[in-house]
C-alpha cells in the first residue's frame, strides 16, 4: 500500500480546495493554479492529492503540470526574476539582459539560487513593451533595461533582505 | 448501408459511410503506411489522434496534405497516396523520427518485429539528412514489463490501451514539446506504480519502447542444468496464438507446440488446461456454496462471485477496489493451482525435493510474470511456479533453437497433468471461464445431465455481456467483461449495489487471453482475434470430455491427495487471498528544513 | 451628489502600470484634495491609451490635453498650473518629432490622426470598471436591441458586415455563428479566446483591460444567436489586472441583471465563467483551448469536427477571440452597411496591431483595413527608432513572417499578407532595423515555437527542432549550404504535415526571411559572416588603432580580461578570450571600438 505523506493541516485545505472546486475533473486546471496559489508549486505528493480528490490518474495530473509553464515542480525563489523574451523586448536586447542574470546569479532559467532568494525564468509578452526590454521581480516591474541594471536590480533585492 | 464514391488513385472506390481513408484505400488494395493509428472495431478501441503523420495523402482542393487516418471520405473525393509529393513528405517525416530514435535495430528486442522498421524499410530509408539532439529517458523495469522511452515515437497507442481499454491510467503522455513522451507519473519506476502488468501497452507498441521482461535465458540455464527436473505447462491461448509467428495464423497448433518443447529439452510437458478444469472444480464449487448460501437467504453471503483466473484482473482489484475482495473467488488462477499441484503433489510421486523440480509457465500473459513472483505463491522461498515466460518468448526459443517448426510432428502432452477437458481449453477465450464453470455448476447443482454444452450465449467479443442461464428452475444471472474499462462498469454497479449478477467473468485483455499482452502481436486485427477464439471453440468441440468435472485425471488428484474440491488440503494448496493495494493518503508532520 | 466639471483620465493598462501610474492617481487626488477641488474634477483610471512609448499618459477632459511620460511628482503641478490657472504644463506635452514643436491634443498627433477606432473605442475613454460609463457611451445597447431581433437576422447582419475572426485565421463570424446555431443539441457554449501569447502582441489584453463590458456583451449577443446559454473566457492566468476587471464586470453585469436568468426581461438566460490558461501558446488554437477548458493537456485534435459542431464537453462550441467580440456592438448599433464600407473587398472594419520594435512609437493602434505598412510603420509609428534604416517588420507573430521595403506600400489585409508569405495573426507587428540579423530573428521564433510546440505530432516536434538546430548551426558559422536546402525541404514538409495551425505555421519566419534574405542566409553559410553584426560567433570586436588613445577604460571594464595594452598605447582584444559582451564598446568614449 502506497503512502502519500504530508501535514493534515495541508491535506484539508488541498481537499478544501478539490471540493470548492466540486470534486470535477474539467476543473484540474483551476484546481491547481489555485493550489500553487496557496503553495508556491506542486510537489509530488500534492498532484497525487488532487488526482484521488478528483478521481483521476495521477499520471494525467502530471501530464497536465509539466504540459504547462505556468506549473512548476520546484519552489520558486523568494523573489521570482522573469525576463521577458517577447519579441518587442527580443530586439531591444532581453537575451543580453537575461545572460547578465545568469553571471550574476549563477543559475540556469528555471533554476533557484541556494540560498532561496531567487529564481530565474523567462517569459512570453507581458504586454509592457512599450518599457522593452522589461524584467519582473514578483509583482514588480522592471522596463527599458541594459545588463549594466542588473547588478543593483540584484543588490536592491540582496539589500532588501538584509534589512 | 449509405456508401460513398470516391477516387483513389484513379481508381473507383465505393465504401460505407463514415469510412476513413485508410480503410478506403486498402479497399482499394492500397495499403497506405500508418504507425499510430489503430482500430480495434468491434471491440470499439481505436487510437487515432493523427500525430504520427506518416499516412498523409493528397486530397483534391485542400491546401495542405491529409492524414489517412483522419480524414472522412466525402462524395467524389479525390485522393492521390503516392505523388512525389506525399512520398518526400512520409519519408521526411520518417527521417525525423528516425534523428531522434536509438539505431540499434540488430540488437534490438523489437528486431523483425517492429512496425517503424517496417515502414522505414516500405518508405526506402537509406540516410537520415536530420541530426540533432535525442531525448534520454531513464530505462525501466518490473518483473513484467521493460520501458526503454528513447525508442518512443508519440504514438500514444499504449496511453489508450491503459487508459481506454483498462482505465488503469499509469501511462499519460508528460512534457511538451521535443521532451514529450509517454511516462508514468512523475517518471516513477513502474513497478511502484498502480500498473497491474497485463502488458497491453506492450501489445500494441509499435516499436521497441515497450517489451516483455525476458525470462529466455532463465529457461535454458534450467534446462541445461541436470540436477533440475524441468516441467512446462502451456496456457489455453498458447497453442492458437504461437502458430501465427510460423505461418500459422491463429489457428491451434497444439500438437506441434508439445513436440517443439520436448525437443527444447523439458522433461515433462504438461497443459495448464489440466490445472483449468481444476480451477472449475474449486471456483465452480465456492460459486455453488454462495448460491446455495445466499438462496437460503443467507445475508453475508457475497455475490456475485468474481472470476479470479486472470492476474491483471486480480490486481486490479487489488488497487482500485479491495473493498471488493470478498467478491473475488478464492481460487487460484490455473497458472498457480498448476504449480501448487505440481511441486506439492507431482514432486513428491517423482520422490524429489520441490525445489528440485522447475515449474515452467508459457503464458499469453506479461501478468503471469508476475503472478508467479507474488510471495504467497510459493513455500520458503522456492516459488511454486519458477519461471513465467509468455508466447513470444516460446517462439523465439523456438527459433532460438533452430526447430523447424512445420516439419514437427505433432505430439501429445504427458500424463497425468497433460489432461483436459473442453471447459478448460475455452479459458483462452473471454466468456470461456464461466461457461466452463457453468457446464459444471449446473450438473453438480441439478444432478441431471446438460442438454446442450455450448453456451453459446456467453461467447462473443462485446466488451460487455449478461446471459442468465437456467439452472433447472433457478435462473442464475451472468455477467461477463474484457478490457478493465467494460470491467469497472460491472463492477461500479457491485460498489452501488445494484448488480444484478450471481457471477461476474473478468478478463483484462480484449478478446480474453487470446488477445493476451504476451501472445504474438495482433497489430490490431481483429480477424486473428477472432480466428484464435474460433480455433479454441473448435479444439473444445473436438474434445471427447468437455466438463472438468469429467476429467479423469483432475478426479483422481481429488481422490489420491486433494480430497474434495474446497475441502481442507484444497484451501490449504489451491486457494489464496487478497491484499489492500490502494494508495492512501497519511498525514504525517513534516519537519521544515 | 457632486458634478464633475473636469476629469483626469490616467492609463492604468499594464505597461503604464508598471510606470507607477497607480501612484500618479494618488498623487493627483491628494492634490486636488488640497486645492479643494475634489468635487469638481474627478480622476478616472482608464485602459489603455495605446500610446506605451510615451506612457505613463495622462489625459484631461474635456480640453482634451494629453500629457505624456508622467511621474507621480508631477501630479502637483497638473493640478496648480493647468486646472487652477488653467495653463498646460508645456514640459509633459508631446513633441512631434518632425517639428519640435509641442502638440496638447491627442487628435492632432500623428500617432492618432490615421487611427479608426472600433474595437479599442472606449479604451482610455472610461473607468472599465465601472458599469454605468460603459453604459453612457451606448454599453449593452446593442444587446437590447438585439433581444428584440431574431437571431437568424442578427446574424445575417454579422455575415453582412464582412466581419472575420481576428484571432488569425480570418474566418468568417457571422457563418460561424450560423454553423453553430444550426447544429441540434440540448446545450452549447460561446467561448472567448483571451489566450492572447505572441510574443510581442497585447492587444487582447488591452481590450479586457480598457473594455471588458464590450466582450461580456458581444458574448451574450453570441449566446443568443448560436442558443448558447454558457459562456467562458479563457484567459491566460498572466493577465492578472484583465482577470480582475473581467471579474469586476462580469459581477456589475450580473447586479444590472444583464448576464444571469430572463435577461431583461426577455426570457433569455447567459452567463459567464472565467477559464485560466496556464502558460502553454497553443491552447490559442481552438482545439487545444477546448481541451484545456475541460482540465486535459492542451493538445490539439484534428479538424473536423470543428468546435462550432463538437467542442466543450462535445457540445457546440463558438470560440471567437477578444477583439472579434469587441467588434459585435458597434455592428448590431451602426449597423452591417457602415462596417463593411470600412476596408477592402474582402477584409471589412479596422484592425487592432500592436506596433513594437525599433520603432519610435510603440504602442497599441487601430486602424482601418487596407491602411499600408507604411502610413503605419512610418506616419503613426514616427519611423524607427534613432534614424536606423527599416529593414523588416514582422506580423502575424510566430506564424507569420518578414516583410520588407517592397512590401511597405501593400495594402495590410488577410489575403494580401498571406500573398505576401505573412499572415494576420492576432496583430503583432515588430518592426526591425539594419541591426537586426534575419537569421537570427527566424531563429528566434522558431526557438519559441519549439519551447510551444504541444509535442503531439511528429513533423512539430521533431521537425521544428531540427530546424532550430540547422539555423543554430548556421548563425554559430557551422552551416553549410546543403544545410539551406535541406531547411527548405524540411520547412516545407512541416507546414505541409503539422496536425494545427501552430505547426503549419512555424516554417513561415525561416521561409519569408529565406524569400525576402536569402543573401544573408547565403553570407552566414558561405562567408561565415552576419552582415548585421549579431551573430557573436561570426562577428569580432576590434579596437581602432588610430582612434584609441590607450586609456584603458576598457580593459578595465572587460569582464573576460581579454583587452590588453599599455597605457597611452593603442590596446588590443584577444580574440580568443573575448566573450563578445560588447561593453567595451559601450564604454569607450572615442568610438575606438567596431564591430568586424
Amino acid at each position: 500500500m502506497e503512502k502519500i505523506c504530508m501535514s493534515q493541516k495541508r491535506i484539508d485545505e488541498i481537499k478544501a480546495v478539490c471540493k470548492e472546486h466540486g470534486n470535477d475533473p474539467g476543473e484540474l486546471i483551476n484546481v491547481l493554479h489555485t493550489v500553487q496559489g496557496k503553495l508556491g508549486y506542486l510537489p509530488k505528493e500534492v498532484q497525487e492529492l488532487i488526482a484521488m480528490e478528483l478521481a483521476i490518474p495521477a499520471a494525467k495530473v502530471y501530464g497536465v503540470v509539466t504540459f504547462y509553464s505556468f506549473f512548476t515542480m520546484r519552489p520558486k525563489g523568494k523573489y521570482p526574476i522573469s525576463v521577458c523574451m517577447g519579441t518587442a523586448c527580443y530586439v531591444r536586447g532581453a537575451e543580453k539582459v537575461l545572460d547578465e542574470f545568469r553571471r550574476q546569479l549563477g543559475i540556469e532559467v528555471g533554476e533557484t539560487t541556494a540560498d532561496g532568494l531567487f529564481s530565474l525564468d523567462s517569459l512570453r509578452c507581458v504586454g509592457a513593451c512599450g518599457l522593452a526590454p522589461v524584467v519582473t521581480v514578483g509583482q514588480k516591474v522592471f522596463g527599458r533595461l541594459t545588463p549594466s541594471n542588473v547588478k543593483e536590480i540584484v543588490e536592491e533585492f540582496r539589500r532588501m533582505e538584509e534589512a | 448501408m449509405e456508401t460513398i464514391q470516391l477516387t483513389i488513385d484513379n481508381k473507383q472506390v465505393e465504401v460505407a459511410k463514415g469510412t476513413n481513408l485508410v480503410e478506403a484505400a486498402a479497399a482499394a488494395g492500397i495499403k497506405i503506411p500508418t504507425l499510430c493509428y489503430m482500430n480495434l472495431h468491434e471491440l470499439g478501441y481505436e487510437n487515432k489522434p493523427g500525430a504520427c503523420r506518416i499516412c498523409v495523402v493528397e486530397v483534391e482542393g485542400r491546401k495542405n496534405l491529409a492524414p489517412a487516418c483522419k480524414t472522412t471520405c466525402t462524395q467524389g473525393m479525390v485522393v492521390r497516396t503516392h505523388t512525389p509529393r506525399v512520398i518526400n513528405a512520409r519519408r521526411t517525416v520518417m527521417e525525423l523520427i528516425l534523428s531522434n530514435h536509438p539505431n540499434e535495430c540488430l540488437t534490438c528486442t523489437k528486431n523483425g518485429h517492429c512496425e517503424l522498421q517496417r515502414v522505414a524499410g516500405e518508405l526506402g530509408i537509406r540516410e537520415v539528412r536530420y541530426r540533432g539532439e535525442t531525448t534520454r529517458y531513464p530505462k525501466d523495469m518490473s518483473v513484467s514489463i521493460v520501458r526503454d522511452m528513447d525508442k518512443c515515437i508519440m504514438c500514444r497507442r499504449c496511453e489508450t490501451a491503459c487508459n481506454e481499454i483498462q482505465s488503469v491510467g499509469v501511462l499519460s503522455a508528460v512534457n511538451r514539446g521535443f521532451p514529450a513522451v509517454v511516462s508514468t507519473a512523475f517518471n516513477d519506476p513502474i513497478q511502484t506504480t498502480a500498473c497491474i502488468n497485463c502488458g497491453q501497452c506492450v501489445a500494441v507498441c509499435p516499436t521497441g519502447a515497450l517489451s516483455e521482461n525476458s525470462h529466455i535465458a532463465d529457461v535454458l540455464r534450467a534446462i541445461a542444468d541436470p540436477s533440475k527436473t524441468v516441467v512446462v505447462q502451456t496456457a489455453p491461448a498458447v497453442r492458437v496464438g504461437l502458430g501465427q509467428d510460423f505461418g500459422y495464423s491463429g489457428r491451434s497448433v497444439t500438437g506441434k507446440m508439445v513436440a517443439a518443447l520436448r525437443r527444447l529439452g523439458f522433461d515433462y510437458v504438461f497443459d495448464t488446461d489440466f490445472a483449468a478444469d481444476l480451477t472449475i472444480m474449486e471456483e465452480g464449487t465456492e460459486l455453488l456454496g454462495r448460491l446455495n448460501a445466499a438462496l437460503e437467504g443467507n445475508p453475508d453471503v457475497k455475490l456475485p462471485l468474481m472470476t479470479s483466473c486472470c492476474p491483471g484482473w486480480v490486481s486490479f482489484m487489488e488497487k482500485h477496489f479491495p473493498e471488493l475482495a470478498g467478491n473475488l473467488s478464492t481460487a487460484k488462477s490455473p497458472q498457480q493451482m498448476f504449480g501448487a499441484v505440481a511441486k506439492n503433489y507431482f514432486a513428491q510421486q517423482l520422490g524429489i525435493d520441490r525445489r528440485k523440480l522447475v515449474v515452467v509457465s508459457v503464458m499469453p500473459c506479461v501478468a503471469k510474470k508476475a503472478e508467479a513472483a507474488r510471495p504467497e505463491f510459493g513455500r520458503e522461498g522456492d516459488p511454486d511456479v519458477n519461471i513465467a515466460i509468455t508466447t513470444r518468448e516460446l517462439a523465439h526459443l523456438i527459433r532460438f533453437a533452430n526447430l523447424d517448426f512445420a516439419s514437427l510432428e505433432e505430439e501429445d502432452f504427458d500424463r497425468p497433468l497433460g489432461e483436459s477437458t473442453g471447459a478448460a481449453v475455452i479459458f483462452g477465450a473471454t466468456g470461456g471461464v464461466i461457461e466452463a464453470a457453468v457446464r459444471t455448476a449446473y450438473e453438480v447443482r441439478t444432478q441431471k445431465p446438460l442438454a446442450r454444452v455450448d453456451f453459446t450465449e456467453l461467447r462473443g467479443m462485446e466488451g460487455i455481456r449478461s446471459a442468465t442461464v437456467d439452472f433447472d428452475g433457478t435462473p442464475i444471472k451472468i455477467g461477463i467483461a474484457h478490457g478493465l474499462a467494460n470491467a469497472r462498469q460491472l463492477i461500479d454497479d457491485v460498489v452501488k449495489g445494484t448488480s444484478p449478477y450471481h457471477a461476474i467473468e473478468i478478463m483484462a485483455c480484449p478478446g480474453g487471453c487470446i488477445g493476451g499482452g504476451g501472445q504474438p502481436y495482433h497489430r490490431g486485427d481483429i480477424g486473428l482475434l477472432r480466428e484464435r477464439t474460433e480455433s479454441l471453440y473448435a479444439e473444445d468441440g473436438e474434445k471427447p470430455l468437455r466438463k472438468s468435472h469429467e476429467n479423469p485425471y483432475v478426479l483422481s488428484l481429488y481422490r489420491d491427495f486433494l480430497g474434495k474440491p474446497c475441502g481442507h488440503r484444497a484451501h490449504e494448496l489451491l486457494h489464496t487471498r487478497y491484499y489492500d493495494r490502494k494508495p492512501v493518503v497519511t498525514p504525517c508532520s513534516t519537519t521544515k528544513k | 451628489m457632486a458634478q464633475f466639471s473636469n476629469y483626469i483620465l490616467v492609463c492604468g493598462g499594464t505597461g503604464c502600470r508598471a510606470s507607477h501610474s497607480e501612484h500618479i492617481i494618488t498623487a493627483l487626488r491628494k492634490e486636488l484634495d488640497e486645492a479643494g477641488l475634489s468635487d469638481q474634477v474627478q480622476v478616472i483610471r482608464t485602459g489603455c491609451f495605446g500610446f506605451c512609448e510615451q506612457g505613463p499618459i495622462v489625459k484631461t477632459v474635456p480640453d482634451n490635453t494629453f500629457y505624456v511620460s508622467v511621474k507621480p511628482e508631477d501630479a502637483g503641478e497638473i493640478v496648480r498650473e493647468h486646472l487652477v490657472k488653467g495653463r498646460k504644463v508645456e514640459r509633459l506635452l508631446y513633441v512631434a518629432p518632425d517639428t519640435g514643436k509641442h502638440v496638447a491634443d491627442s487628435r492632432h498627433m500623428d500617432f492618432y490622426k490615421p487611427q479608426v477606432r472600433i474595437a479599442l473605442r472606449n479604451c482610455g475613454f472610461i473607468d472599465p470598471e465601472n458599469i454605468n460609463e460603459y453604459i453612457a457611451r451606448d454599453g449593452y445597447a446593442a444587446l437590447g436591441k438585439v433581444l428584440e431581433m431574431q437571431p437568424e437576422e442578427v446574424i445575417k447582419e454579422i455575415m453582412d458586415s464582412g466581419l472575420r475572426g481576428r484571432g488569425g485565421g480570418g474566418f468568417p463570424t457571422g457563418l460561424k455563428w450560423k454553423i453553430t446555431r444550426e447544429v441540434q443539441a440540448d446545450q452549447k457554449y460561446v467561448v472567448c479566446n483571451a489566450d492572447e501569447g505572441d510574443p510581442g502582441a497585447f492587444m487582447d489584453r488591452s481590450i479586457l483591460e480598457g473594455d471588458p463590458h464590450s466582450i461580456i456583451e458581444a458574448m451574450a449577443v453570441n449566446g443568443y444567436c448560436t442558443g448558447a446559454s454558457r459562456g467562458m473566457i479563457y484567459i491566460r492566468a498572466e493577465y492578472p489586472l484583465a482577470i480582475h476587471r473581467l471579474e469586476v464586470a462580469i459581477a456589475q453585469a450580473r447586479e444590472y441583471g444583464l448576464l444571469g436568468d430572463d435577461i431583461l426581461g426577455t426570457g433569455f438566460s447567459f452567463d459567464i465563467e472565467i477559464r485560466y490558461g496556464a502558460g502553454a501558446f497553443v491552447c490559442g488554437e481552438e482545439t487545444a483551448l477546448i481541451h484545456s477548458m475541460e482540465g486535459k493537456r492542451g493538445e490539439p485534435s484534428v479538424k473536423p469536427p470543428f468546435p462550432s459542431e463538437s467542442g466543450y464537453k462535445g457540445y457546440p462550441t463558438n470560440v471567437n477571440n477578444v477583439e472579434t467580440y469587441a467588434n459585435i456592438p458597434p455592428i448590431i448599433l451602426r449597423g452591417a452597411q457602415w462596417f463593411s464600407s470600412i476596408g477592402t473587398e474582402k477584409s471589412k472594419g479596422t484592425k487592432v496591431f500592436a506596433l513594437a520594435g525599433k520603432v519610435n512609437n510603440v504602442g497599441l493602434i487601430e486602424v482601418p483595413m487596407g491602411t499600408t505598412l507604411r502610413e503605419v510603420i512610418f506616419d503613426i509609428g514616427g519611423g524607427i527608432k534613432n534614424g536606423k534604416r527599416f529593414k523588416a517588420v514582422q506580423t502575424g507573430g510566430p506564424s507569420g513572417g518578414c516583410l520588407t521595403e517592397k512590401h511597405l506600400d501593400t495594402p495590410i489585409d488577410y489575403d494580401n499578407l498571406l500573398a505576401s508569405g505573412s499572415m494576420m495573426g492576432s496583430g503583432g507587428m515588430i518592426v526591425m532595423d539594419e541591426d537586426d540579423c534575419m537569421v537570427s530573428v527566424a531563429k528566434f521564433y522558431l526557438e519559441f515555437t519549439v519551447e510551444e510546440s504541444c509535442g503531439k505530432c511528429t513533423p512539430c516536434r521533431i521537425g521544428n527542432k531540427r530546424l532550430l538546430e540547422i539555423l543554430d548551426r548556421i548563425t554559430k558559422g557551422k552551416g553549410c549550404e546543403e544545410d539551406l536546402t535541406e531547411l527548405r525541404n524540411l520547412a516545407g514538409v512541416i507546414r505541409d504535415t503539422s496536425l494545427c495551425a501552430l505547426g503549419q505555421t512555424a516554417p513561415n519566419p525561416v521561409l519569408s526571411t529565406m524569400d525576402n534574405f536569402w543573401e544573408e542566409y547565403v553570407a552566414h553559410v558561405r562567408d561565415k559572416s552576419c552582415p548585421a553584426h549579431q551573430c557573436r560567433d561570426l562577428m569580432s570586436y576590434v579596437i581602432d588603432p588610430k582612434s584609441c588613445k590607450g586609456c584603458s577604460l576598457c580593459s578595465r571594464v572587460c569582464p573576460a580580461n581579454a583587452i590588453g595594452g599599455v597605457l597611452k598605447q593603442p590596446y588590443s582584444i584577444d580574440q580568443a578570450a573575448c566573450i563578445k559582451c560588447g561593453t567595451c564598446m559601450d564604454k569607450c568614449k572615442f568610438g575606438a571600438i567596431g564591430v568586424r
